[in-house]
């Protein structure tokens, strides 16, 4: 057993190290009808850029992605710096004309790096595009069985059921040790190349094509790249989480929904929706998370979708104004953000092994409410200058231009926030870096848990022992135990409901439950088990 | 400003500390040896076994003390003087107080076996002792068998840390099944096979005859009372009981019995002295309590009485009902009430129900004429505290105790219930017809 786990390992590693180096694999070699091809597409015709694009890129023949990325790039910036010069010249000259006729023949500078994506897209030549299936086998393939052989043997080699956290704390990998860093490292390269530098991962699109082509009849982005390796790394986590859970129906219930919920509505229905040519949506998405949701494009896009879009723009209002909180006040919050949530999910499975490096000192916790409140005022603040703009057509709001807040935020929030911190710091900060420090959709929810809900954690009376467990694997960074000894209910904002807390308890002191309001803060001074009149006089007067 | 000093920051010296500061402005000093801050005791096996690192057994963060003004000296007691209210420290300091509390709990027993103090024999009850463990045990080249000797508590629990490791576990107990004194025969059973299921060696009804010698001054094996065996080992786990820890007030005006004396407003026989937690030993006697119980939960709620006493409002320590927990390796145990082992009373009769093949059962104890409820050890099910507090204090028949049973369970959501099961047994064990009632907030909450 023990020798199929170390294997299990080596063959991850091959399939990591195959994946990882086939973004250098291959050539570029883009032609001239396929260059023209996409200039049409895009409605770029001036002569400018084509000649620019002929000289750097077409008539240099191949090239490795990272010479070709900055071939097309440079050849895009001259373009621009061509027309910054005839824009200068125009306006020195009161020509206002010809000025203002030169600004569409700019390219904005955000477009720069899809528009190397696509045309590598179209120009690949080599190994990964012409053995696609054969890469899936050596990258994702030998990834996901060296994984099922490091996590099946745990079967036997956890020991019998039960909480089996032997070691976590002498390992390097779960203690901040040298394999964590290296772990964040990766993580962290990893997202801001997929967010900011997506050409240069092009290959990578490739080896899912035809997953991609099969389900949407579209080749494959990175998003798709990105959405298909968040499944296969929650399933082959989750079952990491039967095995070690396999005592504790719940949280094998919550990772069989967090798994639904991801595979399902996350991933295959707006495959589905796109190759039905509807506008591809997560239907369990709600705003504020989906920030994005009452953009311009988005709306405009759902308007023209008929039906289904009318239906996905009532479903997404009622999600965020009626169904998250009503919900919430039934269960709390963890119906959301550790049952159902794709941030939550991935938390919960791949994040499990570093829940308990999240910081439980005071200042963390002070640091976290002004840093979650902020995102989810700034997300309202966006939405609204948006919105503003798109109903009555101007371009700001009080001074805060429209298109620039919602940049800000898109890359601010959305990608440097929830992705490459949120994700990347796991192995250091713990797995829920995103959901306790960032989520505007998890301040919500925790405004509503806090103060209307009938959700708790249930201290049991007098039998906390202060062992500290509950408060070392809390990945939200709660300090569980301080209100355990005291024998108070957990009722905190930012508690997600996953369990764990009251699974690693070795005196069956805490209980997650849904019950009347009346009694779900009950602050003590003396707690149950000593003198009744004592327990009077100091606990009925508060 | 009176000056209260309070010897050991444990659980009762600490609990009494917070409590006598959220009453008054006293100057308060606790002093320890063993470690600066107050730490979970009962949290160290997981230190060692890798669940949590030390700093993660103290409850309160460092600036806590400082924001409380309690103050913290690191030194360890030499004498005490109750009458001239000083205290002498190892290193030749002293310190004077108003009113001194004795908060310094337990040491390990040993028995005078030959070789008790070798190198590599330990108890596992300090911060020292972990740290010993760690370098007598690191792993099971270093350590290649462990034998630990007495079967309570501790002793499990060292099974269990070592087992973590690895490390081969010889495990002597004393009784003819595990902590039978106190565990009814069936549970004490199921303790047995969980632990003979996770590969110790448990040996009941055997004792230590003595502790070998490698010639170095370090152990290499133990031999067995009654068998004459030897068995190698690198480490020995001295875990049979603890006794209050009060040798340094031998010579002292402070009266001793097996721990420090007191009556119910936890006063020793020296005015301005006062004694809590495992180191109390109470005069008279509460209920069915030992006169000295050396438990977490005791410790604190001997704080929480005293503190009112030194803050002006005289307060007799009074439990309110017996409760306790413990895990055995894997198998959660939890008590309320009475529930006797092999020294039952004759009042008392016990209903016992074990699942067919989960480590799961349940004794209740009620008394045998009145039917009165007495108390319940459940293994493998979490119960509700305030629902069985609730009904000792009623005097619930145990009928009424099966048919609301299902209030009182305190397991995670979508756990297997076994209520109906236990019940039905309990029916046809008693010839009854009892029909559990469904859950009812209303009845938990009233």
């Amino acid at each position: 057993m023990k020798a199929i786990h170390h294997i299990g390992l080596i063959i991850f590693l091959i399939g990591l190290t195959i994946f990882t180096g086939s973004i250098f694999a291959g050539s570029f070699d883009l032609q001239k009808e396929e260059l023209n091809s996409f200039l049409e597409s895009k409605g770029i015709a001036n002569d400018f850029i084509i000649k620019e694009l002929n000289e750097d890129v077409v008539s240099k023949g191949p090239m490795g992605i990272f010479e070709f990325s900055s071939s097309v790039r440079g050849a895009l910036e001259k373009n621009n710096v061509h027309y910054d010069a005839l824009i200068a010249k125009y306006d020195a000259a009161k020509d206002w004309d010809n000025k203002g006729k030169q600004y569409q023949y700019r390219i904005n500078e955000k477009d720069f790096r899809a528009i190397s994506f696509s045309l590598a897209k179209k120009s690949a030549i080599g190994f990964v595009v012409e053995n696609k299936g054969l890469m899936w086998l050596l990258t994702f393939g030998l990834g996901i069985l060296g994984s099922l052989m490091f996590i099946a043997p745990q079967l036997q080699l956890l020991g019998r059921k039960g909480i089996k956290n032997n070691g976590i704390y002498h390992s390097a990998a779960t203690n901040r040790g040298w394999i964590a860093w290296l772990v964040l490292v990766y993580l962290v390269t990893f997202y801001i190349v997929l967010y900011f530098m997506a050409d240069y991962v092009v290959n990578w699109t490739f080896i899912v094509d035809p997953i991609s082509l099969f389900l949407s009849g579209n080749e494959a982005s990175q998003w798709f790249v990105y959405g298909f390796l968040y499944c296969v790394l929650m399933s082959v986590m989750a079952l990491r989480m039967y095995i070690k859970y396999r005592h504790n129906k719940y949280q094998v219930l919550r990772t069989t929904s967090v798994l639904f919920f991801q595979i399902v509505l996350a991933f295959l229905i707006p495959e589905i929706m796109t190759s039905l040519q509807m506008p591809a949506y997560d239907f369990k998405n709600a705003f504020p998370l989906d920030y994005d949701f009452f953009f311009s494009w988005n709306l405009d896009s759902l308007l023209d979708s008929g039906a289904i879009g009318l239906f996905i723009l009532v479903w997404g209002i009622v999600l965020t104004v009626i169904i998250v909180p009503v919900m919430v006040y039934f269960f709390g919050k963890r119906w959301y953000c550790s049952w159902v949530c794709g941030c939550g999910g991935l938390a919960e499975t791949l994040g499990d092994p570093y829940r308990q490096n999240s910081s439980k000192k005071l200042i963390s916790w002070k640091l976290e409410r002004w840093l979650i409140h902020s995102v989810l005022v700034f997300s309202l603040v966006m939405t609204i200058v948006t919105l503003y703009a798109y109903f009555t057509g101007a371009n700001s709001l009080l001074g805060i231009p429209a298109d620039w807040i919602k940049d800000a935020y898109s890359v601010l929030i959305g990608a440097w926030f929830a992705g490459v911190i949120g994700t990347g710091f796991y192995p250091i900060f713990g797995n829920r870096v995103w959901c306790r420090f960032g989520c505007p959709l998890a301040a919500y929810l925790g405004l509503v848990q806090r103060f209307k809900s009938r959700f708790r954690i249930t201290t049991n009376g007098g039998q906390c022992i202060s062992c500290g467990n509950c408060s070392t694997y809390c990945e939200q960074g709660i300090d569980v135990r301080a209100y355990a000894q005291k024998g108070e209910n957990i009722v905190r904002a930012s508690c997600v409901g996953c369990g764990i807390c009251s699974a690693v308890c070795p005196r069956g002191v805490l209980k997650l439950e849904n019950g009347p309001e009346t009694g779900r803060i009950n602050p003590t001074e003396v707690l149950l088990g000593n003198d009744v009149d004592l327990m009077d006089l100091l606990n009925k007067g508060k | 400003m009176e000056h209260i000093v309070i010897i050991g920051n444990g659980v009762a010296g600490v609990t009494v500390a917070r409590h006598i500061r959220k009453n008054s402005d006293k100057r308060i000093t606790i002093i320890s040896g063993e470690t600066d801050y107050f730490f979970s005791r009962t949290a160290l096996m997981y230190v060692y076994m890798g669940h949590m690192k030390f700093e993660h057994t103290q409850p309160y963060e460092s600036w806590f003390w400082k924001k409380n003004r309690i103050e913290l000296k690191s030194a360890w007691v030499e004498s005490v003087s109750g009458a001239n209210k000083s205290i002498k420290f190892t290193d030749g300091q002293s310190i004077s107080f108003d009113k001194l509390i004795l908060a310094t709990g337990s040491i390990p027993n040993k028995f005078g076996w030959p070789g008790q103090d070798l190198d590599g024999v330990q108890g596992m009850y300090h911060k020292q002792d972990l740290e010993k463990l760690e370098k007598n045990a690191p792993n099971n080249s270093v350590c290649k068998r462990a034998v630990i000797v007495g079967g309570g508590l501790i002793g499990i629990e060292m099974a269990e840390m070592l087992h973590s490791r690895h490390i081969p576990v010889t495990f002597l107990v004393r009784e003819s099944s595990f902590w039978n004194g106190v565990l009814p025969a069936g549970e004490s059973a199921l303790v047995n096979e969980e632990i003979l299921a996770n590969g110790i060696d448990l040996r009941l009804e055997q004792n230590l005859e003595e502790i070998i010698d490698d010639g170095n001054g370090r152990c290499k094996a133990i031999k067995i009372k009654e068998t004459g065996e030897i068995i190698e080992c690198d480490v020995v786990g001295l875990t049979a009981g603890v006794s209050p820890n009060v040798s340094f007030l031998k010579n002292s005006d402070i009266e001793l019995g097996r721990g420090v004396m007191v009556n119910r407003f936890l006063e020793t026989s020296v005015k301005d002295v006062y004694a809590i937690g495992d180191c109390a030993e109470q005069r008279e006697s509460i209920g069915r309590r030992r006169p000295i119980e050396a438990v977490w939960y005791t410790g604190r709620m001997m704080g929480e009485s005293l503190a009112q006493t030194i803050c002006g409002n005289a307060t007799k320590y009074n439990p309110g009902h017996w409760f306790n927990s413990a895990k055995f390796m894997d198998v959660e145990y939890q008590t309320y009430g009475w529930v006797s082992g092999s020294r039952k009373p004759d009042f008392e009769d016990q209903f016992h129900w074990r699942h067919p093949v989960e480590n799961i059962c349940v004794t209740v104890a009620y008394h045998k004429d009145t039917d009165e409820f007495l108390g319940i050890n459940t293994f493998g099910i979490r119960m509700r505290h305030e629902i069985f507090d609730r009904w000792l204090t009623e005097n619930r028949k145990v009928d009424d105790v099966m048919t609301y049973l299902k209030d009182a369970n305190f397991d995670p959501e979508f756990y297997s219930k076994h209520e109906d099961a236990i019940i039905s047994h309990y029916n046809k064990e008693r010839g009854k017809q009892i029909k559990p009632v469904k859950k009812s907030w209303k009845r938990i909450f009233a």
